[in-house]
């Protein structure tokens, strides 16, 4: 009966120390300045450790029933305190500050009540040294096991939530455990296992309800190198950052590294605008990144953009956000751009303007709603935004993973009547990456570049149009908003490579 | 700050399952309209106490009924020169099954929403077509170009089954191998049905239905039901039989029992159109359904021949026209509620272009007419337009489709409005949702339809449509109900190939009836054969050339 007494010391120090990391880690990345928010948490839960120690005096009869009714009471309010403290701050910041105290201030009370109850129901069979000595150990122990596992197991596989409720459940586990094993001195055993059936109950529950909640929400807000997430009506937006490379994704789709999106965007503008010495007036869909913009700003003659994008958000955060403004070269401020917050396709059916240059970056055709945007509907549209000798540039997968995709956009934009240049480059984030240069007349590459570039040179420009063979063009329907294959062509051929 | 606004977010999400103790119970019901065909004004037939005449006009034709039928007919009238004709409707705006509404987020259809790729019989279809610059290029090509903004975008249907959409209506999932062989016999037979002729080179089910084969071993499939014919097949897969009995449902207003094999064998052999930017099941449609051809035919018609329609007016007596009464004009009698008047038309030629379920009302004399009439029957309908504030949350499996169908509901699914709109992400929209009421006699259909009052159906539809679009109560912003208690003929068996329809077919001397009931089921094309035929007979009794659309 000792041993398991001196055990469930074990878990309850470790249940005790894991309420006081959660609250901590809590609070450090919900309010930020994590220094402050452990130190706080830590000395608040320590002195109301000391509070519970102090009161544990008072409690003069029916230890063992008290011990379990306090191993409950820690197990609801400590299992649940990281999913309440969530949801409270999900609804408003203010209230998080106090109930975060509250909390630890409660379960630090009720932790502190624990060791001092146990060692007094020990003492009864053992000398004081022994119970002293033993019961410290234990106590460490328990500290030493959770302090490595929190951080390399609980928290990355369980998430803050789950791994609250699953310390609740061992506490409320040990006052099942005393219950049996004190059973027969219990005058009220029976209210006393309801109680506990109960606790046990509303944990688990709540631990099978969790799972959804937890792997939404947390596995994003722990990692550490998430610098911004937003979701909006139209997509969720990610940036994270890990040591110098910041990264875009949209709806969990790599958009862009910051290692090599030069490459992508230098092959995405360039080909196209540094043959076009007389362009003044450039679109760009999609792209709200601003990135393309800035490849394009750097042509003194172009005197005005219009960013197309549907997502206000996007463009918002890329004229706003430090970091990002410095990877655009604050594109998006710019006096010569102007940005519009549109759907493209009703923008270009509404709009009568032309352009010189027209850069088409949507996202990859990998559904309906998307694969509009590379119908012959679509490029009949974009071509009456073309003005005399403009060109367009169109983003179009790989052609190396979607060698079909690929090429079905090529006959697509050529069953409207337009001339087609396919061309390629390597981005290492993406692999091997798919373009398309559509006029109304036979484009020649640039000899040389007007301006700075980082990966284009006049010498391996010539490359960028050479198919090797299993990039090389093969037979595809016309992609028509009536049968969509560019999307079956997709999804056929990125599942291939997903396995 | 952001991780806070994305909180907000996680707990809306998960408010269903952890809030569930603050549930105050389903939103009030949205807002919206009973509306339907003129009830009250219809019944009014029944007593006949209209004024006498004030006012007698002359027209050398009078078509009444401006729905697909009587707008064909005064569309063929006005492309042949002729001005001389009076279009006549009872509500106050034309087209009939083919109306629509609109609201600032889309048009939408209160009836008919699409049309096959015409056969290369549907002589006068491609020719409309062609003038309304859909049918691009040779009209009599095999396969024409469509205007691709007509042409049902991908995915055109799917169906809700067992909590999962999958893409098309015949169920796919929990089949068995021997269900699966039915499937296959069933489609053999109706391809074998579409390629068959007879000697004299006639399509055993041509569109129009007029042009078939009258070969007696056809007709006899008119003697018994759909369902029954299946079953005589040894094609007895339940599945199959949801599928067919939907498909009688949706296109004949009731069901497979009900409807003759004629028919339902009819609605899977007759289409043989093709395309040469479509697969040969895409469908012509747009956001306003069919109401683009209708409005096409009476632009046609104003531009060639002024204003000859005139809406809100009940033609309620019909006398003459007999082949006792030579010589002299038909009395078309007209009541004006909006002047509490009657006009009276003295008509050279009447082009009857309205349901036939009215002829014994309005009728005086005609008595072997009015007896056939009334061996119709009309399938009662109700129609219901959801706008919502963006497209509702949706279940696993097929994306959102043109044409979405719920197995075994009460309603046939709904279409959706925006489906053809060019946007990547749609936003509010519009469902058009549709319900025949064919588990009930006609009769009694009518019944709750005049009965029921708009939140019952509204409650009604909500909780069908909940089932796959969980928070289609809160984005709902208005429900408006739409019925027809007569909306279409029945083709119930012996009604095609029986004795009362040809009474309807036939040419007359100054009288002739242009309606699709008059084929015996509601089809675009039929309705605009039936007006452009009976357009042309006039034409040819008033000595006049035209060049005709029919071949």
């Amino acid at each position: 009966m000792n041993h398991a007494l001196l055990f469930s010391v074990f878990i309850i120090a470790s249940c005790g120390l894991a309420y006081e990391l959660i609250a901590g880690a809590l609070a450090s990345y919900l309010l930020g300045d994590s220094v402050t928010q452990f130190s706080t948490v830590i000395g608040s839960y320590l002195f109301a450790m000391g509070i519970g120690s102090w009161l544990s005096r008072y409690v003069e009869e029916h230890l063992v029933a008290r011990f379990i009714q306090v191993e409950l009471l820690v197990g609801v309010l400590g299992g649940f305190s990281a999913a309440a403290l969530f949801f409270i701050f999900a609804w408003s910041a203010a209230p998080f500050k106090l109930a975060l105290y509250l909390a630890v201030f409660g379960v630090g009370v009720l932790v502190g009540l624990e060791i001092p109850l146990v060692m007094r129901i020990l003492k009864r069979d053992l000398v004081f040294k022994d119970v002293v000595s033993q019961v410290l150990t234990f106590d460490y122990l328990g500290a030493l096991a959770v302090s490595i596992l929190f951080p390399v197991l609980l928290v990355p596989h369980l998430g803050l939530i789950r791994s609250g409720l699953l310390f609740g459940l061992l506490n409320v586990a040990v006052a099942l455990w005393a219950w049996w094993l004190f059973r027969a001195q219990l005058h009220n055993a029976g209210w006393l296992r309801v109680q506990g059936r109960l606790s046990m109950l509303a944990l688990l529950a709540a631990f099978a309800a969790a799972g959804e909640l937890t792997s939404l929400a947390e596995t994003q807000l722990y990692a550490d190198d998430i610098v911004h997430a937003e979701s909006t009506p139209y997509q969720r937006i990610v940036v994270t950052r890990w040591k110098d490379d910041l990264r875009l994704h949209l709806n969990n789709n790599l958009q862009f590294s910051s290692r090599d999106e030069y490459r992508y965007h230098e092959a995405l503008v360039h080909p196209g605008l540094s043959t076009l010495p007389a362009a003044r007036r450039v679109l760009v869909l999609g792209g709200g990144d601003g990135l393309a913009v800035r490849e394009i700003l750097k042509y003194p003659q172009i005197e005005s953009v219009t960013l197309v994008d549907l997502d206000p958000a996007m463009t918002r955060l890329f004229a706003s956000a430090p970091p990002l403004r410095k990877l655009n070269h604050d594109a998006l401020h710019s006096a010569k751009v102007t940005v519009v917050n549109a759907d493209a396709l009703q923008w270009l059916e509404e709009n009568d303007d032309l352009f010189d240059f027209i850069v088409v970056d949507f996202p990859d055709p990998s559904n309906f709603s998307i694969g509009k945007l590379y119908s012959a509907a679509f490029y009949r549209l974009l071509e009456k935004h073309l003005a005399g000798d403009a060109l367009a540039v169109i983003q179009s997968t790989s052609p190396l993973y979607a060698r079909q995709s690929f090429w079905c956009i090529v006959t697509t934009i050529e069953s409207v009547g337009l001339v087609t240049t396919p061309y390629h480059a390597l981005v290492p984030s993406f692999g091997e990456w798919g373009f398309v240069l559509a006029g109304r007349r036979a484009y020649r590459p640039p000899p040389s570049y007007a301006v700075e570039t980082r990966f284009l040179t006049p010498g391996t420009t010539p490359g960028l149009f050479v198919f090797p063979g299993d990039m090389a063009r093969v037979e595809a329907e016309v992609n028509r908003l009536n049968n969509q294959v560019l999307v079956r062509y997709f999804e056929q051929e990125w599942r291939q490579v997903i396995r | 700050m952001d991780r806070r606004d994305f909180l907000v977010s996680v707990a809306a999400a998960a408010g269903a399952a952890s809030l569930a103790g603050c549930h105050h119970g389903p939103p009030p019901l949205p807002p919206g309209e009973l509306l339907g065909t003129s009830l009250d004004l219809g019944h009014r037939l029944r007593a006949a106490d209209f004024a006498p005449p004030g006012e007698t006009r002359k027209a050398a034709v009078v078509i009444v009924g401006a729905g697909i039928a009587g707008l064909a007919a005064g569309w063929k009238l006005a492309k042949s020169g002729f001005a001389d004709f009076l279009l006549v409707e009872l509500e106050s705006q034309a087209g009939g099954n083919s109306r629509a509404g609109h609201n600032a987020v889309s048009a939408y259809p209160w009836g008919a929403h699409y049309l096959p790729l015409p056969n290369r019989e549907a002589v006068a279809v491609r020719e409309l077509l062609a003038e309304l610059g859909v049918l691009q290029g040779d009209p009599h090509a095999v396969q024409p170009v469509y205007d691709e903004r007509y042409l049902c975008a991908t995915p055109q249907e799917r169906l809700y089954r067992d909590g999962r959409w999958q893409e098309g209506l015949l169920p796919q999932t929990g089949v068995s191998a021997s269900e699966r062989r039915q499937y296959q016999r069933f489609a053999d037979l109706m391809e074998g049905f579409r390629r068959q002729r007879d000697r004299l080179g006639r399509r055993a089910f041509a569109l129009p239905m007029a042009l078939s084969s009258p070969a007696l071993e056809l007709q006899a499939l008119d003697r018994i039901s759909m369902r029954h014919w299946l079953l005589a097949q040894g094609l007895d897969s339940p599945h199959l039989h949801w599928y067919v009995n939907h498909a009688c449902r949706d296109d004949y207003g009731t069901g497979s029992a009900m409807a003759s094999a004629w028919a339902g064998i009819h609605y899977f052999a007759c289409r043989d159109g093709e395309a040469q930017n479509a697969s040969s099941d895409t469908v012509l449609t747009a956001p306003e359904g069919n109401a683009w051809l209708a409005e096409g035919m009476l632009r046609s018609i104003g531009t060639r021949a002024g204003s000859r329609l005139l809406t809100g007016a009940m033609a309620f007596r019909v006398a003459g026209g007999e082949r006792a009464a030579k010589g002299q004009p038909i009395e078309v009698d007209l009541w004006l509620p909006q002047e509490q008047r009657t006009l009276r038309l003295l008509a050279g030629q009447l082009i009857w272009a309205a349901p036939l379920f009215l002829v014994p009302h309005v009728f005086v004399g005609h008595e072997t007419l009015r007896a056939a009439a009334r061996s119709f029957s009309h399938a009662p309908w109700l129609v219901a337009n959801l706008t919502l504030s963006r497209f509702p949350e949706d279940r696993a499996g097929a994306p959102p489709a043109w044409d979405n169908v719920l197995y075994e509901g009460a309603g046939l699914g709904y279409v959706v409005a925006t489906h053809q709109q060019m946007r990547l992400h749609p936003g509010a929209t519009v469902l058009t949702w549709y319900r025949t009421l064919d588990e009930q006699s006609p009769q009694r259909g009518r019944e709750a339809l005049r009965d029921t009052p708009r939140e019952l159906w509204a409650e009604q539809i909500l909780a069908e449509l909940e089932r796959p679009h969980r928070d289609i109560r809160q984005l709902t912003t208005r429900l408006d109900v739409f019925r027809n208690g007569h909306a279409m003929a029945r083709p119930v068996p012996g009604l095609i190939w029986g004795e009362a329809r040809r009474h309807f077919a036939v040419d007359g001397e100054r009288l002739r009836f242009a309606h699709a009931d008059v084929s015996g089921f509601s089809l675009f094309e039929e309705a605009q054969y039936r007006g452009v035929l009976a357009a042309e007979r006039t034409l040819r009794r008033l000595g006049l050339r035209f060049s005709s659309s029919l071949a």
